[in-house]
C-alpha cells in the first residue's frame, strides 16, 4: 500500500519537506514533521493500536490529545523505553520507535481476547470483591494469572540515562492553556506590562484553533496573537508544558517535555523540567474535552471523537476514514461534517435529535452530507476496523457500511485544575456539564472551562479576564476570530448519552478499564450508588486518563439508574497530577548522592587518602572502616577494635551535635533539660548527662562541659543535633523567656578527635607540644581550652566511649586537618590505628553504652539502665509524663546484654528474642538492637531489649530472624559486657 | 505551598519553616505535679476547622520560634509573630 495514503495533497500544519521514518511493531512508516505518532498512523490507515486492559478488545485512536484513553504505546527501547504514552501526545521524531502494549502474540491475533468471551467471569467489582470480600483468599490462588493478563505497558528496569530539572519562576500572571481564550488573557496581560507566562500542554499553541483549516481567518489571528506574544520581552511562553497540579500560595506545578519530541536529548538538555511557577494571579483557559457516546461496540477501531476527526483533517491534512457515519445530539459536529465531506469523503450524519436548526446543518448539507434527524446507532459491526453501523430513526432499522464513526456527545469543560483548589464543581443544565465553581481570589477561568464555549465569547472573556489578572483595565477587546465550529452546548432537556441499551454488542463506558454500560447496572443493583463508589467498583475514570471521555456519562447513566437528576448525583474528587508525571521529572537533580545534601567533617579528605570506606550517619559521611586495615569490614574492624582496646586509636568525632550554652541562667536551664543536675559541676569539668522529652521518653544523651561561670559546651548525638538545637531554642522563647541564656549551634565551628586506648596520652603528649596532660591537670572528666607550644588551639575532654583511657580533642574546624596529621604523626611510633564508625559501635556495645539503637523515641530512662539518673530532688522536662502507669509495668522492655550459647554464632541486629524452644509466633518477648564481635570475650555479643530486662539474666533464650530462617539459643547477661568497673579509664 | 511572613526576613516560602505543634495549648508550668495537666498537655489538641494557631521555627532563617495563624480549611496564612512577644502579652494580660 502507498504510504501516507490517507494524507490529503493539500492543508495542514504538518511540513511535507520533512519526512519522517517510524517504527510501529516493526513494520516501518512514514510521517511527517509536525506529525503527532497518532497522525502518522492515521495517514498510514493505521487505526487499531492497542488491546484493551481487562478484556483485550482491539482498540483504536479515539481522540486527537491527552483525553486519549486507548492508543498508550510503549516508546523507544532499552534503558529509554517508556509505557503508556498517548500516541496523540507523542510528537513524531526520525527513527522513532512505538509498540503496542497489552496483546500477545501480536497485535491483531491476541490469544487473551479469550476474555472477551468470558467477560461473565470479569465482571465489575471482580477485583474489588476478589481483595476485598469473604472470598479474598482467592486472591492468592489468581494473583499470577491476573497479573499477567490485565496491565499496560512494561517499564524497563534499567536507570534511565536521562536528565531532569527543576527549576522556580515568578511572575505576575500565569495562563494556563494557549486556545482562543487563552491568547486574549494573555495578551490582555502582556500589553499591561505584567510579567506574563503562558504554558501549552501541545507542541503548537491555539488549543481547539488548530482544528479550524490551515487557510482560515482563525488561522491568521491565531498567528497574529502568538506572533505577538513572543515578540514580548516579558511574556515567557512554554509548549510541550502541562500544568498538572494547582497548588496553595499561587504555585503552579508544570512539566516541560523538553526533548521528548526528539531521538534523544541533545548534550547538555534535560529530557524534561518541572516548574515550580509562583504566580500573583491565574487564568485557567483549560478548555474542554469532547464526549463520545453509546451504542453498541462503540470501542471498535475506526470509532473517534468527531473534533478528533477535525483535527486530524484540518491540522495534520489526514483523512481517518473515507465512508464516514456521523454521530451527534449536537451542533459541534457538523463542521467537521461539512469539511470531511468537503474533503472527498461519503458523509452521513446521525442526529438523536428531532428538530435541527437549517443555519447550523446547511454548510454540511451543502458539502454533500446526508442528515437523518431522529437517528442513533444501535451497535457497530467490524472487529479490528469499524465496517459499518445498525441505525435506527423513524423510518425504522439498517445497516450502513463505514469505515470511520464519528461520535460527538457534547462537551465537558476541563475543569480538573480548578477542582483542585477550589469546591466540587458545579452542574450547569443549560450546558450539560459540570462548571468551575467556588476559585480563590486570585484564580479565574474564561472560555470553554467557564463554559463560554463560542469562540467569540471565549476571546471576549478572556480579554476580561486577562486584563483584570494584570490589575488595568484591557479596555476594548482584541477582533475575534470567525469560526467554522458551532458551539457543542446541549440543550436543557438533551441529556441523552446515545442508545446504552442496545439489541446487539457490549456498551463501554470506560474504555481505557473496560467498564460497560451492564458494570455500571451491576454496581447500581449491589448498592454501589454514591459516585465514589461507583468509581471504586467498577475502576471508572481511574485509568491514566483520568476518566476524561467517561465520566459524565457514567453519571448521567447512574443519575437516570437513581431517578435523580445529575448535580445531585454530584462528582468525583480531582487531585494532581492532570496527567500522568514521570517520577524523574519530579526528582529533577536529586538522584543518587544528589538525593540529599551530603556533610563531610574537616577531615574528610584524609579520610579519604586513607583509603576509608564510608558509610551515611544522619546527613553526615563518616568512615566506615579503613580498606588498609582488612578487606571487608568485619576483618577491618576487629584490628581497629583491637588496637583501642590493646594500644590506641584515632576516631573522627566532628560529627557530634555541639551547642554553646552562655548566660547568667545556663545552669539553671541545664538543670531545667537535663534529668541530672548541673549547678554544682565545677569549671573545668564535664558530666554525662540525659534528657526526655515531655511525654517522658529519652530525647537524647551527650557530655555537657563547664567552661566558664556562665560558660557551657554541650554536645549531643550525631543524630539529634537538630532536633536538640531546635528544642532548647523552643523552650528558650516559648516556655522559659525569662532565662537569661543563649543557645548557639556551633557544630560546624568544631573538628573532633577522639584518641583512645591504653596509649592515648602518650601519645597526645608527643602530639600536643606544651600541653599539661598530667592526670592531676586533666583527671576522668576533665575539660580543658589550651594551645599548643606553635599556637594551634584545643578543647580537651577527658572521656571515654570505649571503656579505654581516652580523650576528646576539639579544635576550631580550619585546623582538623592540622590535628588529624599531628596525632598521627606523633601516634606513629606506637602504631597508632584511625577507627571508623564499625569499631566505635562494636567498642561501645561491649560497654553497654546506648545510642540511637536504643533511645529510639520509644525508650525510657529505666529501659536503658538510667534511672538512676534522676534523684528526685528537681524538677525537668519530662519528668512528671515519665512516671506513667504503665511506663513502669512489668513486662517494659529493657536493656540486656545477649551471649550465644555458641560464641562463633553470629546475632543479627533486628532479630526477635523468644522464651526458649517456644513457637515464633508474634513479636516476641524481645528484640535484638544492636551486634557485635567481641575482640576481648572472644564471642559474638548483642544488646536487647526484652521483656522484665536484667531480672532475666542467666536466662536462656531463642534469637529469631524468621527472615534468614535462623535460631539461636542466647544467654541473657549483663548489657556491660567488659570493665563493670571502669577501672581502665585511670589505665 | 504556603509563604509565611517572618517578623525579621519578610516573606518566604514554608519550606523553610518547621512546624512546631499547636501554639493554643498552654505549658504547664514546671512546677506542676498533675499528670493530668501535662496529658492535656501533651496528648490532647482540639484539631479545628478553621483558623488556629501554630508554632512554626524559621529553622532555614534566622531560626525564631513563631506564632503563625493558618486556616487549616483553606491554608490561609494570617498573622504572625514572635512566639516570645505573644508570650509577653500574655503575661502582661
Ligand atoms: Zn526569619
Amino acid at each position: 500500500m502507498a504510504e501516507q495514503f490517507m494524507r490529503l495533497p493539500h492543508g495542514g500544519r504538518v511540513d511535507r519537506d520533512n519526512p519522517r521514518r517510524f517504527r510501529f511493531d516493526g513494520d516501518e512508516f512514514q510521517g511527517l514533521a509536525g506529525d503527532t505518532l497518532a497522525s502518522a498512523l492515521l495517514a498510514n490507515g493505521v487505526h487499531l493500536t492497542g488491546r484493551s486492559f481487562k478484556l483485550h478488545r482491539p482498540r483504536g485512536i479515539v481522540s486527537a490529545g491527552v483525553e486519549e484513553p486507548n492508543a498508550l504505546l510503549t516508546l523507544r527501547s532499552h534503558s529509554r523505553t517508556e509505557p503508556n504514552i498517548p500516541a496523540t501526545m507523542a510528537e513524531l521524531c526520525d527513527g522513532l520507535q512505538a509498540k503496542s502494549q497489552n496483546r500477545w502474540p501480536r497485535l491483531a491475533f491476541d490469544a487473551l481476547a479469550i476474555n472477551d468471551l468470558a467477560s461473565r467471569f470479569l465482571p465489575a467489582g471482580f477485583y474489588y470483591k476478589t481483595f476485598m470480600g469473604p472470598t479474598r483468599g482467592a486472591w492468592m490462588y489468581y494473583e499470577p494469572w491476573i497479573r499477567r493478563a490485565a496491565g499496560l505497558g512494561k517499564p524497563t528496569h534499567t536507570a534511565d540515562p536521562d536528565r531532569y530539572e527543576r527549576e522556580h519562576a515568578f511572575c505576575d500572571v500565569l495562563v494556563v492553556g494557549c486556545g482562543a481564550a487563552g491568547l486574549a488573557a494573555a495578551l490582555a496581560a502582556a500589553r499591561a506590562g505584567r510579567r506574563v507566562f503562558v504554558l501549552e500542554q501541545h507542541a503548537v499553541a491555539g488549543g481547539q484553533l488548530l482544528s479550524e483549516p490551515a487557510d482560515s481567518n482563525a488561522e491568521q489571528w491565531r498567528r497574529a496573537c502568538l506572533d505577538e506574544l513572543t515578540a514580548q520581552p516579558n511574556v515567557t511562553l512554554l509548549l510541550r508544558t502541562t500544568a498538572f497540579g494547582l497548588y496553595d500560595g499561587g504555585v503552579v506545578g508544570a512539566v516541560e517535555r523538553v526533548s521528548d519530541h526528539l531521538p534523544v536529548p541533545p548534550a547538555d538538555t534535560p529530557r524534561q523540567r518541572t516548574w515550580n511557577l509562583h504566580a500573583e494571579r491565574i487564568v485557567l483557559a483549560t478548555g474542554a474535552t469532547e464526549r463520545p457516546l453509546l451504542f453498541g461496540n462503540n470501542d471498535r477501531p475506526g470509532i473517534m471523537l468527531a473534533e478528533a476527526a477535525r483535527r486530524y483533517l484540518n491540522h495534520f491534512a489526514v483523512l481517518p476514514g473515507r465512508r464516514i457515519v456521523v454521530q451527534t445530539n449536537n451542533d459541534s459536529a457538523y463542521a467537521a461534517a461539512a469539511e470531511l465531506a468537503a474533503a472527498g469523503a461519503n458523509v452521513h450524519v446521525a442526529d438523536t435529535r428531532a428538530n435541527l436548526d437549517d443555519t447550523v446543518i446547511q454548510p454540511a448539507a451543502a458539502a454533500g452530507a446526508t442528515i437523518a434527524p431522529a437517528s442513533r446507532i444501535d451497535s457497530a459491526q467490524g472487529y479490528l476496523r469499524v465496517e459499518g453501523v445498525t441505525l435506527h430513526g423513524p423510518d425504522g432499522r439498517h445497516k450502513r457500511r463505514c469505515d470511520l464513526v464519528c461520535v460527538a456527545g457534547g462537551w465537558s469543560p476541563n475543569v480538573h485544575l480548578a477542582a483542585q483548589r477550589g469546591e466540587r464543581p458545579t452542574y450547569r443544565c443549560d450546558l450539560g456539564a459540570f462548571v468551575p465553581a467556588g476559585l480563590p481570589d486570585d484564580i479565574a477561568t474564561a472560555g470553554a472551562v467557564a463554559g463560554t464555549l463560542a469562540t467569540a465569547d471565549a476571546v471576549a472573556e478572556g480579554w476580561r479576564v486577562g486584563g483584570e489578572a494584570a490589575g488595568t483595565d484591557a479596555g476594548e477587546a482584541i477582533a475575534a476570530p470567525t469560526t467554522a465550529a458551532a458551539p457543542g452546548y446541549l440543550a436543557a432537556n438533551n441529556t441523552d448519552v446515545g442508545e446504552p441499551r442496545p439489541q446487539q454488542g457490549k456498551v463501554f463506558v470506560d474504555w481505557q478499564n473496560d467498564v460497560s454500560v451492564k458494570d455500571v447496572e451491576l454496581a447500581w443493583r449491589e448498592g454501589y450508588r454514591s459516585v465514589e463508589h461507583l468509581k471504586r467498583y467498577t475502576t471508572l475514570g481511574m485509568g491514566t486518563d483520568q476518566g476524561r471521555t467517561s465520566n459524565i456519562n457514567a453519571l448521567k447513566l447512574m443519575a437516570s439508574l437513581r431517578g435523580q437528576d445529575i448535580p445531585t448525583t454530584g462528582t468525583t474528587t480531582f487531585r494532581p497530577p492532570f496527567t500522568p508525571v514521570a517520577l524523574g521529572a519530579l526528582a529533577g537533580r536529586r538522584a543518587g548522592p544528589h538525593f540529599r545534601a551530603q556533610r563531610c567533617t574537616p577531615m574528610y579528605d584524609l579520610h579519604c587518602e586513607r583509603d576509608a570506606a564510608f558509610v551515611t550517619a544522619g546527613a553526615w559521611l563518616r568512615p566506615w572502616y579503613y580498606r588498609t586495615h582488612g578487606h571487608d569490614v568485619d576483618t577491618a574492624s576487629i584490628h581497629e577494635m583491637r588496637a583501642v582496646r590493646e594500644n590506641v586509636g584515632m576516631v573522627d568525632a566532628s560529627t557530634l551535635g555541639k551547642i554553646d550554652v552562655q548566660g547568667p541562667d545556663a545552669a539553671a536551664f541545664l538543670d531545667r533539660v537535663y534529668v541530672n543536675g548541673w549547678r554544682k559541676l565545677p569549671v573545668g569539668r564535664c558530666r554525662y548527662g540525659a534528657m526526655l522529652r515531655d511525654d517522658g521518653f529519652v530525647l537524647d544523651d551527650g557530655t555537657t562541659s563547664r567552661l566558664g561561670e556562665n560558660h557551657y559546651f554541650m554536645t549531643t548525638t550525631t543524630g539529634e543535633a537538630a532536633v536538640v538545637m531546635s528544642w532548647l531554642e523552643y523552650l528558650l522563647e516559648t516556655a522559659w523567656p525569662e532565662l537569661r541564656v543563649h543557645v548557639t549551634s556551633v557544630t560546624d565551628q568544631w573538628a573532633a578527635i577522639a584518641v583512645a586506648g591504653p596509649n592515648s596520652k602518650r601519645v597526645l603528649e608527643a602530639a600536643l607540644s606544651g600541653v599539661d596532660l598530667d592526670d592531676g591537670e586533666l583527671p576522668p572528666m576533665g575539660v580543658r581550652d589550651d594551645v599548643c607550644g606553635d599556637g594551634l588551639p584545643v578543647r580537651l575532654l577527658r572521656v571515654s566511649f570505649s571503656g579505654e583511657r581516652a580523650y576528646e580533642v576539639y579544635t576550631p574546624a580550619g585546623y582538623g586537618d592540622a590535628l588529624w596529621r599531628r596525632i598521627e604523626a606523633a601516634g606513629a611510633d606506637f602504631g597508632i590505628t584511625a577507627y571508623g564508625l564499625e569499631a566505635l559501635g562494636g567498642l561501645r556495645i561491649e560497654k553497654g553504652h546506648p545510642i540511637a539503637s536504643e533511645i529510639d523515641g520509644r525508650t525510657t530512662l529505666e529501659d536503658i539502665g538510667l534511672g538512676a539518673m534522676d534523684r528526685g530532688h528537681k524538677r525537668f522536662v519530662g519528668d512528671v509524663l515519665r512516671h506513667r502507669p504503665a511506663l513502669a509495668a512489668a513486662d517494659r522492655r529493657r536493656l540486656v546484654g545477649l551471649k550465644p550459647i555458641d560464641p562463633r554464632q553470629p546475632l543479627r541486629a533486628g532479630g526477635l528474642v523468644f522464651p526458649n524452644s517456644a513457637r515464633v509466633e508474634g513479636h516476641g518477648i524481645g528484640h535484638i538492637t544492636s551486634v557485635t564481635w567481641s575482640v576481648e570475650l572472644q564471642t559474638h555479643v548483642a544488646l536487647a531489649l526484652v521483656e522484665g530486662g536484667r531480672e532475666r539474666e542467666g536466662d536462656i533464650v531463642d534469637a529469631v530472624s524468621p527472615v534468614h530462617d535462623e535460631r539461636l539459643q542466647v544467654e541473657i547477661v549483663s548489657p556491660v559486657f567488659i570493665d563493670p568497673e571502669g577501672s581502665r579509664l585511670h589505665a | 505551598m504556603l509563604r509565611i511572613n517572618c517578623p525579621f526576613c519578610g516573606l518566604r516560602d514554608h519550606h523553610e519553616f518547621t512546624y512546631g505543634g499547636d501554639a493554643t495549648v498552654e505549658r504547664p508550668a514546671l512546677s506542676e505535679r498533675s499528670m493530668e495537666a501535662w496529658y492535656q498537655y501533651v496528648f490532647v489538641r482540639t484539631n479545628p476547622a478553621g483558623w488556629m494557631q501554630e508554632y512554626w521555627q524559621h529553622t532555614g532563617g534566622c531560626r525564631a520560634w513563631l506564632v503563625v495563624e493558618r486556616n487549616t480549611r483553606t491554608h490561609e496564612i494570617g498573622a504572625t509573630h514572635l512566639a516570645r512577644d505573644r508570650i509577653t502579652e500574655v503575661d502582661r494580660g
